[in-house]
């Protein structure tokens, strides 16, 4: 304030300006200079994010070309592409092809959006993942866990609505797989299908519908709940990893205003150049290549898009024998259960995942320093195995392509992923725990010996040892502080006077629970332990305590570079 | 806020008690500083750098508009691509250049001494809390929702129901007629003949050779009102065996003619077009979920996540010599629905 150059004043009177209307200089106060801590792994919301502004821009150039009809036009015989001169189509076919070859940046506007769709929903999983194996969902903010649970259900139906309204063939059939999963729900079934359809599929309606859905009801619930996201990342304040300095009440990094504003508003412009060079030089989703939607003409190896290949993939391995019919109805569980049942399950345990894990520990804390997946092997386990059964029915969906390309029978490609689906998440589950358990171990063994140095050295009684060098307290810090679940004791039948507890299914339930989420553990090393190492050292070595500390008189001896 | 040479000398309420158990937190490491804290040639260079970056994205932006004007899109394919490169490349190189410069900012010139803050929990202290619960029996004391009892029945009924003269004419409309009994008629009739898609030629027995198939529509599929609807239902394949290698099963005998048979081409699974047809075996594969039929032996299913056979078309040569259908097909085609194999109320199907 006490300069008095022009842009001082001019930066002074805004600033009065917005104070004396609106309290700017509180808001400033509180969020000019709010620490965010520093990892890349924080980075992938932000992708997320910013994927999602880059649709809503790249979006907004599309609506302004395109035409969400159903109305049959034959397409100008003048027009490019030569293909589809005079071909009848859809006038929403037809707008998308007259916006791909004769608006400027037409063509770069529907593939940045396609490919930012794919990075948008891509951010998202991984994003998500970074939270669950961090344990970043736990309280305070399982509320926040939910709201992007929630997002990423509305990402799934923005990338399908938007997926369908170009009319094409493949996206045509996209419609109809909906189509006969809708049908398949008993008693509702065809209902729902017309509903949608607005009476028989494919009829006039499905593509202006999915468009309002695509252009309006979706992105905007999704806009309204990132807000809600990024309040409550600011009301919770950022989590932060373990390490030196850092404690469950302290956030350490860097202030918004500068740091974080070139850091994360830098980082937008690089993701809106990565997806405006892929739109420029990486082409998706010709749909000139495929036509206009006609129900007779498919392809062969079509997929859908990634985040979709799961479902796909669910179809096509349930085994058709499970449709039966009963009393006179038909029960299609060949298409119920992997439409329906297996993503809901998958989803409800994800959605529900921060209640059922805090249900097993019983801990009511707030936590803001995050888990090393390793330290919460039940955890890392169960999200591994998840992601496996994620990844077979992913490639399940592509298993005619896979047969083609590896020359390989389908059938029999097909009961190996029926196998796999079945087996897999448990092996998955089994390696990752034990390989988190050896994980920790290690930890443990480095904290209490040391780093192996290489150097072998001979004592005067020709005993060898190797020397180990301790860790510094900051590099022990890491890998010590962990506060590791035990699982909750087994409640007995009676209470106190001998009397039957009503409740005691309901504990033995919750500890059960808790033994298969925290009977296997490794506790972390104490004062005490490391202590007992060091003296344990000390007595079998002699003087070897001494020379994990002071190498220099190894020089006397013989030493041996190993 | 601190810096962080006061760390930790308060334990904030959010950390675990102290113990003999645990290590003390060591603090934060002393900060490293960078060439360009220390060296004015280190910093210098980095402002050059971040200058040259923030240039380059200058530069491609023009270039990005000169491409919007150097490549009109009327003249042919050619130019679709130049555009399209040329607007993009300008776009992305500008926006990479900006996002690169920016990072590269304070990555090299801004400070990166760690800062600490506080957190607080979450729960609000027992005073609020108290006032925040006297505050909201106070509001309920006196709208005297419990003590009325009525009101509150009253209201909870109307704001219930109240959205049901919204929803009802909002879903009631969605699904057109309703009549979804539709769904189990295609428009093939007794005497509709065969015609090729999608260039309606009419069929004649002795143009199907053996081992060929065709993709077939009913004749006059153009004339209907609803063409894209009755084509999703009425589409058939129309294949040819050596009649040694057709099993016909009982009650089918007249349903196809010297060794011709048609099938819907709807999956009985979700209803994608089963179009793969494969000779040496006589199976019918669909592209979607791999569902496989035998062809050969009523078209039921060998494979895949399909339960039923393709209904059949019934076919015979008519007056003229083409290749007509008997009847609508004898099942509703297409994914199953609840229903389908229960009679229609009223109509004798």
């Amino acid at each position: 304030m006490t300069t008095t150059t022009p842009a001082a004043k001019a930066a002074a009177a805004t600033g009065d300006f917005f104070d004396t209307r609106i309290g700017a200089a509180k808001l400033v106060k509180e969020f000019a200079r709010k620490v965010f801590p520093d990892h890349w792994s924080f980075m992938l919301g932000e992708i997320a994010l910013y994927s999602f502004i880059v649709l809503l821009l790249s979006g907004t150039f599309l609506t302004m070309f395109f035409v969400p009809s159903m109305t049959e036009v034959h397409y100008p015989v003048d027009a490019l592409p030569t293909t589809m001169r005079g071909v009848e189509m859809s006038e929403a076919f037809a707008s998308t092809l007259h916006m791909s070859f004769h608006v400027r940046g037409g063509l770069l506007m529907r593939q940045i959006h396609h490919w930012a769709a794919l990075l948008f929903m891509a951010a998202i999983v991984t994003h998500m993942m970074r939270v669950f194996f961090t344990g970043a969902f736990r309280k305070p903010r399982e509320l926040n866990w939910f709201v992007g649970f929630t997002l990423l259900i509305l990402g799934l139906a923005a990338g399908f609505t938007g997926y369908s309204l170009p009319d094409d063939v493949l996206s045509g059939n996209g419609l109809r797989i909906a189509d006969g999963v809708a049908k398949s729900i008993p008693i509702l079934g065809s209902y729902v299908s017309f509903a949608l359809f607005g009476g028989e599929f494919p009829g006039h309606v499905i593509i202006p519908r999915l468009f309002t859905a695509h252009i309006l009801l979706v992105p905007a619930l999704i806009l309204s709940l990132v807000a809600v996201h990024l309040i409550l990342v600011v009301v919770h304040k950022h989590t932060q990893y373990p390490g030196p300095g850092r404690t469950n009440s302290n956030v350490v990094g860097y202030p918004l205003f500068p740091v974080y504003m070139a850091k994360a508003g830098g980082f937008f412009f690089v993701v809106f150049g990565v997806l405006a060079i892929m739109g420029a030089t990486l082409s998706i989703n010709n749909v000139w290549n495929y036509g206009p939607f006609d129900p007779s003409p498919v392809s062969a190896g079509a997929q859908p898009d990634w985040y979709m290949l799961f479902l796909e993939g669910a179809l096509r391995l349930m085994p058709g024998q499970t449709e039966f019919v009963v009393a006179g109805y038909t029960v299609p569980l060949n298409i119920l259960v992997p439409g329906v049942v297996v993503p809901g399950i998958l989803f409800t345990l994800l959605g529900a995942y921060p209640i059922i894990e805090a249900y097993a520990s019983g801990d009511k804390r707030e936590h803001h320093l995050l888990d090393r997946p390793r330290n919460v092997p039940t955890r890392t386990g169960v999200g591994v195995a998840v992601l496996t059964a994620f990844i077979i029915l992913a490639a399940a969906g592509s298993n005619d392509l896979i047969a083609t390309h590896f020359k390989l029978s389908i059938n029999s490609i097909t009961w190996v992923f029926r196998v796999l689906f079945l087996v897999g998440p448990f092996i998955a589950f089994i390696i990752t725990k034990r390989m988190c358990l050896a994980l920790q171990r290690r930890d443990r063994d480095l904290v209490l010996h040391g780093y192996e140095t290489g150097r072998v050295v001979r004592f005067a009684s020709g005993e060898y040892i190797e020397v180990h060098q301790p860790l510094t307290p900051q590099e022990r810090w890491v890998l010590v502080d962990y506060d590791p679940h035990k699982p909750l004791p087994a409640p007995s039948e009676t209470n106190a006077r001998g009397v039957a507890r009503p409740d005691y299914k309901k504990l033995r339930r919750q500890s059960r629970l808790s033994h298969f989420f925290f009977a296997d553990r490794v506790d972390p090393v104490t004062p005490a332990e490391l202590e007992a190492a060091h003296a344990h050292h000390a007595s079998a070595h002699g003087s070897d305590h001494e020379l994990e500390h002071e190498t220099a008189t190894a020089g006397e001896l013989e030493s041996t570079s190993v | 806020m601190s810096n962080h040479s006061t760390e930790l000398e308060t334990r904030g309420e959010l950390d675990p008690a102290p113990s003999p158990e645990r290590f003390e937190n060591p603090g934060l490491p002393p900060h490293r500083p960078r060439l360009s804290d220390t060296s004015p040639e280190g910093s210098k260079r980095a402002e050059r750098q971040v200058a040259i970056i923030f240039g380059i994205s200058i530069l491609a932006t023009i270039a990005g508009v000169w491409g919007y004007f150097a490549f009109p899109m009327d003249a042919g394919v050619g130019n679709v691509r130049y555009s399209t490169l040329s607007i993009g490349l300008g776009l992305g190189i500008g926006m990479l250049g900006i996002g690169i410069a920016a990072v590269h900012w304070a990555k090299a010139l801004m400070s990166d001494v760690e800062v600490v803050d506080q957190r607080h929990p979450q729960r609000g202290d027992d005073a609020t809390r108290a006032a925040a619960v006297a505050d909201l029996q106070a509001g309920a004391k006196d709208s005297g929702i419990a003590r009325r009892p009525l009101l509150k029945g009253a209201l909870i009924t109307a704001v219930a129901i109240a959205p049901l003269s919204f929803l009802v004419p909002f879903v009631g409309n969605l699904g057109g007629s309703w009549n979804v009994n539709a769904m189990r008629h295609t428009m093939w009739r007794k005497g509709t003949r065969l015609a090729t898609d999608p260039d309606g030629r009419l069929i004649r027995p002795e143009m199907v050779t053996i081992g060929s198939v065709w993709h077939v529509i009913p004749d006059g599929l153009h004339e209907v009102d609803d063409v894209l609807a009755e084509k999703a239902k009425a589409i058939v394949l129309l294949v040819r065996l050596a009649p040694e290698d057709l099993k016909i099963l009982p009650g089918r005998e007249d349903w196809s003619y010297d060794g011709i048979v048609a099938y819907s081409k709807v999956c009985t699974h979700v209803g994608c077009p089963v179009a793969l047809y494969e000779q040496q075996t006589h199976h019918l594969l669909c592209p979607c979920h791999q569902s496989t039929f035998d062809v050969a032996d009523g078209a039921k299913v060998v494979f895949g996540p399909a339960k039923r056979a393709l209904p059949q078309l019934p076919i015979m040569v008519d007056d003229e010599g083409y290749l007509a259908a008997r009847d609508d097909f004898d099942e509703a085609v297409g994914p199953s629905t609840w229903e389908r194999q229960r009679p229609i109320r009223g109509e004798d199907y």
